[in-house]
């Protein structure tokens, strides 16, 4: 058995007007920030899968992705794992 | 008529809720999230509002997925009259029951206010109290209450008359300036498929007594009461 590390972003979709993104996108620009635009806000998580490969991992955070950490109806969400390496070769 | 009120952990409209669900001589049953069975007299549930396990990770997520959910999905599915206010909105779309989803409010305010509804179809077990176009004067008390959904969702909503509430000016208007979060065609309130499951975002418990100030929301708990008397 491995062990993962999963990091999860949940963001409303592309479709969806994000009213935070928006109005954090006015604030850069009143810092004059110009060339920072198409602001985004989302949702992090992270959490740590047993898993006995990162075939597996990956279907484990994907049902959880579908069925609790995102909303599929308003929602987008991408992961990423990482092997997390355990210090049992160190003397 | 028998009626259940469930309580979850944040739940804060559920005494109201029990209070307009008896004025009309209802018994009411209170119904805890844990509970895995329902009274079997039961002809309605309602979910009432408050904030749900704290609304973490998304309005009604968590609330979902609690053991007396599965019970109101399939007391639901049999036919049972299940109507969801404000957090019980939000958890109706988490779970299904009803298409969508209640997403931060346009202008990021939590707003509490009274808002008029216009009833737009008063052939539902909801509204059969009232007649079409009456307006409701309810209040409001939400951060996420701004209802969305996929446009094809949207058209078969209103072609099948199943937006049954929507902002509107005193007047009756469903116009920009009565839409108080960026609601999607000003919907306030809407039916599913079947006719018995229904989720709005205004507390009609709140508009039930004199003392509130209004009481047009008691035509929802009526109608309710009607179906069986």
């Amino acid at each position: 058995m491995k062990t993962y590390t999963a990091h999860v972003t949940v963001s409303l979709r592309r479709a969806i007007l994000d009213v935070q993104g928006k109005t954090v996108e006015r604030a850069l620009h009143s810092l004059h920030m110009p060339a920072l635009s198409n602001v985004r806000i989302g949702k992090y998580v992270e959490l740590t899968v047993q898993a006995p490969d990162e075939d597996r991992a990956k279907e484990l955070v994907d049902d959880a992705c579908k069925k609790l950490l995102s909303n599929p109806v308003m929602e987008d969400y991408s992961f990423r794992l990482e092997e997390r390496v355990t210090s049992g070769a160190v003397a | 008529m028998n009626i259940g009120v469930v309580t979850f952990p944040g739940s804060n409209c559920n005494a109201d809720t029990e209070f307009a669900a008896a004025l009309d001589g209802s018994t009411v049953h209170r119904l805890w999230h844990k509970d895995t069975s329902l009274p079997s007299q039961l002809d309605a549930i309602i979910l009432p509002g408050g904030f749900s396990y704290g609304d973490y990770l998304r309005t009604g997520a968590i609330a979902r997925f609690s053991p007396i959910m599965q019970e109101v999905i399939d007391f639901a599915n049999k036919g049972g009259m299940v109507m969801g206010i404000c957090n019980g909105f939000q958890i109706l779309t988490e779970c299904g029951l009803l298409p969508g989803a209640l997403i931060r409010n346009a202008n990021l305010s939590f707003v509490c206010k009274d808002v008029y509804l216009r009833v737009e179809n008063a052939n539902t077990n909801f509204t059969n109290s009232v007649t079409k176009n009456t307006v409701l004067r309810i209040p409001i008390a939400h951060g996420e209450g701004r209802y969305t959904a996929p446009l094809e969702v949207i058209e078969e909503l209103e072609a099948e008359q199943r937006v049954i509430f929507r902002y509107v000016t005193p007047a009756g208007e469903d116009s920009p300036e009565a839409n108080p979060n960026g609601s999607v065609h000003n919907i306030a309130g809407i039916l599913n498929t079947a006719g018995n499951v229904m989720g709005l975002m205004p507390h009609p418990e709140r508009a039930s007594d004199p003392l509130n100030g209004s009481t047009d929301g008691l035509s929802v708990f009526t109608s309710i009461a009607l179906l069986r008397s």
